[in-house]
C-alpha cells in the first residue's frame, strides 16, 4: 500500500534522531494530500459553521488564552493542588521527569498487578513516550481502541493528525489493513469497517486487565481527569478493567470547573466543528464502593518530558497553552500537502513545528521550524491564542544564530550565505553594483520572456517554476526623469 | 501637497521596474510629492525570517538611515516588506537605544501601497479602466500582518470595466513564502500548483495581487502551467487607463 521508501520514513516506534522533512516531502505518496485534503476540508467547514453561531468566540478565545498562560505561570500551585485533589479521591499520583520513566512507572504498576492484556484510549503522551513499545517489550498486550489509532496500530505507524490519526489513509487502504491482520476479507465501506473493529475489541475490553488513557484536562480544584471523545471506547478502558492509568502531560491542567468550561467550548468547535464531543467523561478517582462503576485502582502518571525546561523559555513556552485541537494542521497548506509524517514525531502540524524542536532539541528537529510560510492561518484559528509564526521565528533563530537553549545548528554554508547577503544588503552600494550587473545573466537563460535552469542556488527555484528577467532599470529611470524635471523648472 | 517616500522593495527593484513606474504615475496624480532614497536596499526580511537577528540588524540600519532622515510617509508596493519594518523592526534593537526610537518612528509611517491611498489619501477610485475578468489572491503578510482585507477589492471595483470573480481558497497561500520557495521546493511546488488550478478556475483573464513575491510565484506557475492568464500587481491594474 505504500513504497518500502516510504514506509522507512513513516516508522516512528522510537524517539527520532533527526527528523527530516525535505527528504520526506520531497517523495510524499500523492494518496496522503488527496485523503488529508478530503478530511481538513470537512473540519474546516464545521468549525467555521460552529464559531460563526458564538458571538463571543474572539472574546472567548482570549479568555481560553488568559486562563492557560495563568494557568502555565503559577503551574507549580495547580499541580500540587492537583494531586492533593487526587490522592484524597482515593487516586495515586505519579511524577515522571522523562518519558522512561514514564514507561517505568507504567510497568511496574502493570507487573506489580500481573497484568496480561491492556486496553488503550486517547493518549497523544502514550504516544510520545512511545509505551506501546515498552509494554511489547515486557510481553503485555497493548491494544488501541479508538479506531484510527487500532488502524495505525495495525499500520505499524504513529499517528499523523492530532485527531484523526489515521487521516493519511483511504478506506481501500483500511480494509486492506484489516483483511491482512484479521484474517478475513474486509470491506471498503467504512461503517462495516467500524463494524469489525468493534467486535475484535469488544473482547479485549472484556478480558483485558488494564486500561491506558491520556487526558484532555486534568482540573486541579477536584482532582478530575477529564476525556473528550466520540467513540465511546474511552468508557469502556476506563470502567471495565479494575485498573486505570492516565498518563498526562502536566501542561494538561486547568485550576477550575469554571475554566474547564470555556475549553470545553473551545474544543470540540476547533477540532471536529461540534459543539460538544459526543462523550465528556468526568473521573475523579477510583470507584468509591463495591458495585459502583469505575476501576479499583486510579493512577495518575505527570508527564513532564522536557515541558519545564520548555517552560523556563518566554517565548517559546506559549506552545504549552496547546488544547490539541488539530485546527492549526487543517488550515495549513504546508501540513495539507505534506501530511503528519513529514513532521517526525507524534505531533504533526505547526504546533509539532514549534514543539519538536523544543522537545527534541534543534539539532534533531532544526528543519522543522522552517517547515512553514509564516502565512499565519495557524495563528488565526488556534482556540488559545498561541502565536505560532512567532515561535517559528524564535525558533528559527535559535538554529540559526543559537540562544541560552541550544547552539546553532544550521549548516556553515548556509551561514556563509547569510553573512555574505547581509554585508551586501547593509553595505548598499555593494546591492545596488550588483543590480546593474544581474541583467546580464538574461539572454542566458531567457526562453519566452522566462528565465529557467539557472545555476544553484537559484535552480532551488527554477526547477519549479521560471524567474522573471532581471530588469532593474526603475532607479535610472528616475534620476534621468527627476534631472528633466529639474532642468524644466530652470 | 502630500509627501512620501518610495520603498521599492528588492523584488520590485530586481523585476518589476515598470510597477514602480505606474506606482510613481499613479501617486504623482494624487499630487503626492515623492522622493526615492537612493541608498535603500531590501528590508531584511529574508535573513530574519531565517533567523538570523543579528545579521537582520545591519540591513535594518541601512533602511533607518535610507529613509529615517526624511520625515515623510514610506510607501511600498508590498505588504510582508512593509510589515517588517512596522513590526519586526523595534524587536532589533534594545529598548530606550536611539536606533529603537528610530525603529518606532519609522515604523509608525510605513505603509503599504494600497493601505496608503486607502487610509492615508482617503482615495478609492483612481480613475483606472480595466475591462476585464479579474480574480484576486490576498497576500498572506497583507492580508493578516497587516489585516488588509478589504482595500485590494475596494480599489479593483472602483476601477471602471473591472469584473472581480471570486477565487476559491483565495486566502490560501501561494507556496511563495520567501525562502521557503527554495528551503523545500517540492512542498511550495504543491502549494503554487493548487493555487494556480484555482486561479485558473475561477474564469478570470487576470490574476491580480498586491505582492511581488506572490506575483512571481504565481505568475511563474501560470506561465509553466501553459496558461495564458496576466498576473499583475495591483497597481498596473490600477494605472490602465
Amino acid at each position: 500500500m505504500t513504497s518500502p521508501l516510504h514506509q522507512e520514513l513513516i516508522i516512528m516506534s522510537e524517539t527520532p534522531s533527526y527528523i527530516a522533512f525535505e527528504e520526506y516531502s520531497e517523495r510524499v505518496p500523492a494518496s496522503i494530500p488527496a485523503a488529508v485534503q478530503q478530511a481538513t476540508e470537512r473540519f474546516v467547514a464545521g468549525r467555521a459553521a460552529r464559531v460563526g453561531e458564538l458571538p463571543q468566540w474572539e472574546e472567548l478565545r482570549q479568555i481560553g488564552s488568559d486562563i492557560r498562560q495563568h494557568t502555565l505561570e503559577n503551574l507549580d500551585i495547580y499541580l500540587a493542588r492537583l494531586e492533593a485533589a487526587v490522592l484524597s479521591a482515593g487516586g495515586h499520583v505519579h511524577w515522571a521527569g522523562s518519558g522512561e520513566q514514564a514507561r517505568q512507572i507504567v510497568l511496574q504498576i502493570a507487573q506489580a498487578n500481573s497484568v496480561k492484556a491492556v486496553v488503550k484510549s486517547k493518549s497523544m503522551a502514550t504516544e510520545e513516550i512511545h509505551l506501546n513499545d515498552a509494554l511489547e517489550e515486557a510481553g503485555i498486550e497493548a491494544l488501541e481502541t479508538d479506531l484510527g489509532e487500532y488502524i495505525i496500530q495495525l499500520a505499524g505507524t504513529g499517528p499523523s493528525h492530532i485527531i484523526v490519526p489515521a487521516v493519511h489513509l483511504t478506506k481501500e487502504e483500511v480494509a486492506a489493513l484489516f483483511s491482512k491482520h484479521l484474517g478475513i476479507d474486509a470491506p471498503t465501506d467504512p461503517t462495516e469497517l467500524a463494524r469489525i473493529a468493534r467486535e475484535t475489541l469488544r473482547e479485549k475490553f472484556l478480558s483485558a486487565q488494564m486500561g491506558i488513557t491520556g487526558g484532555n484536562f486534568l482540573i486541579a480544584e477536584s482532582g478530575t481527569l477529564v476525556m473528550v471523545t466520540n467513540e465511546g471506547n474511552g468508557r469502556m478502558c476506563t470502567t471495565m478493567p479494575d485498573l486505570h492509568v492516565a498518563v498526562v502531560g502536566i501542561d494538561k491542567v486547568v485550576p477550575d470547573w469554571e475554566s474547564l468550561t470555556v475549553f470545553l467550548k473551545l474544543l470540540a468547535r476547533s477540532a471536529t466543528g461540534q459543539k460538544l464531543s459526543t462523550y465528556t467523561q468526568f473521573i475523579t478517582g477510583p470507584r468509591r464502593a463495591e458495585g459502583e462503576f469505575g476501576p479499583k485502582e486510579f493512577h495518575l502518571v505527570l508527564l513532564d518530558n522536557g515541558r519545564s525546561k520548555i517552560l523556563s523559555d518566554p517565548v517559546g513556552r506559549d506552545v504549552l497553552k496547546c488544547i490539541r485541537c488539530g485546527a492549526c494542521a487543517n488550515v495549513c497548506p504546508v501540513y495539507k500537502n505534506v501530511g503528519g509524517f513529514a513532521y517526525g514525531s507524534f505531533i504533526s502540524g505547526p504546533i509539532g513545528a514549534i514543539l519538536s524542536p523544543q522537545m527534541l532539541g534543534t539539532q534533531a528537529a532544526r528543519e522543522l521550524p522552517f517547515a512553514s510560510t509564516l502565512c499565519g492561518a495557524c495563528a488565526e484559528v488556534c482556540p488559545v491564542k498561541i502565536p505560532i509564526p512567532t515561535i517559528l521565528l524564535h525558533l528559527r533563530r535559535r538554529v540559526a544564530e543559537g540562544d541560552e537553549f541550544s547552539e546553532p545548528t544550521i549548516s556553515l554554508p548556509l551561514r556563509a550565505t547569510a553573512a555574505l547577503a547581509s554585508l551586501a544588503l547593509a553595505w548598499n552600494w555593494i546591492y545596488r553594483f550588483g543590480a546593474r550587473l544581474l541583467p546580464a545573466i538574461n539572454p542566458f537563460f531567457r526562453r519566452d520572456g522566462w528565465l529557467s535552469g539557472l545555476p544553484y542556488p537559484i535552480s532551488r527555484w527554477t526547477k519549479v517554476r521560471p524567474l522573471p528577467s532581471f530588469g532593474s532599470r526603475f532607479r535610472q529611470w528616475w534620476r534621468a526623469r527627476s534631472a528633466e524635471r529639474k532642468g524644466e523648472k530652470r | 501637497m502630500s509627501k512620501a517616500q518610495l520603498f521599492l522593495t528588492c523584488l520590485g527593484d530586481q523585476f518589476y521596474t515598470s510597477t514602480l513606474q505606474n506606482m510613481v504615475r499613479i501617486l504623482e496624480q494624487l499630487e503626492v510629492e515623492l522622493v526615492v532614497p537612493p541608498g535603500q536596499s531590501c528590508c531584511g526580511q529574508p535573513l530574519s525570517n531565517n533567523g538570523f537577528e543579528d545579521k537582520t540588524r545591519a540591513v535594518a540600519m541601512n533602511f533607518l538611515r535610507a529613509f529615517g532622515e526624511n520625515d515623510a510617509p514610506i510607501v511600498a508596493p508590498s505588504g510582508s516588506c512593509a510589515s517588517m519594518v512596522k513590526h519586526h523592526y523595534a524587536g532589533l534593537f534594545p529598548v530606550g537605544s536611539a536606533e529603537h526610537a528610530l525603529a518606532l518612528d519609522v515604523a509608525a509611517r510605513t505603509f503599504e501601497f494600497t493601505e496608503f491611498l486607502i487610509h492615508q489619501l482617503k482615495v478609492t477610485d483612481v480613475g483606472a479602466v480595466y475591462p476585464h475578468k479579474v480574480t484576486y489572491h490576498p497576500a498572506c503578510h497583507y492580508l493578516r500582518e497587516l489585516g488588509l482585507k478589504t482595500e485590494a477589492k475596494t480599489l479593483l471595483n472602483a476601477v471602471q470595466g473591472l469584473e472581480l470573480v471570486p477565487l476559491r481558497e483565495e486566502e490560501t497561500c501561494c507556496g511563495f513564502g520567501g525562502a521557503f520557495s527554495v528551503t523545500y521546493p517540492e512542498v511550495s511546488r504543491s502549494m503554487m500548483e493548487n493555487k494556480v488550478k484555482c486561479v485558473m478556475a475561477s474564469g478570470a483573464d487576470t490574476l491580480v495581487t498586491c505582492e511581488p513575491g506572490c506575483l512571481m510565484n504565481m505568475a511563474g506557475g501560470l506561465h509553466k502551467a501553459g496558461s495564458n492568464m496576466r498576473a499583475l500587481h495591483i497597481i498596473d491594474v490600477l494605472a490602465s487607463k
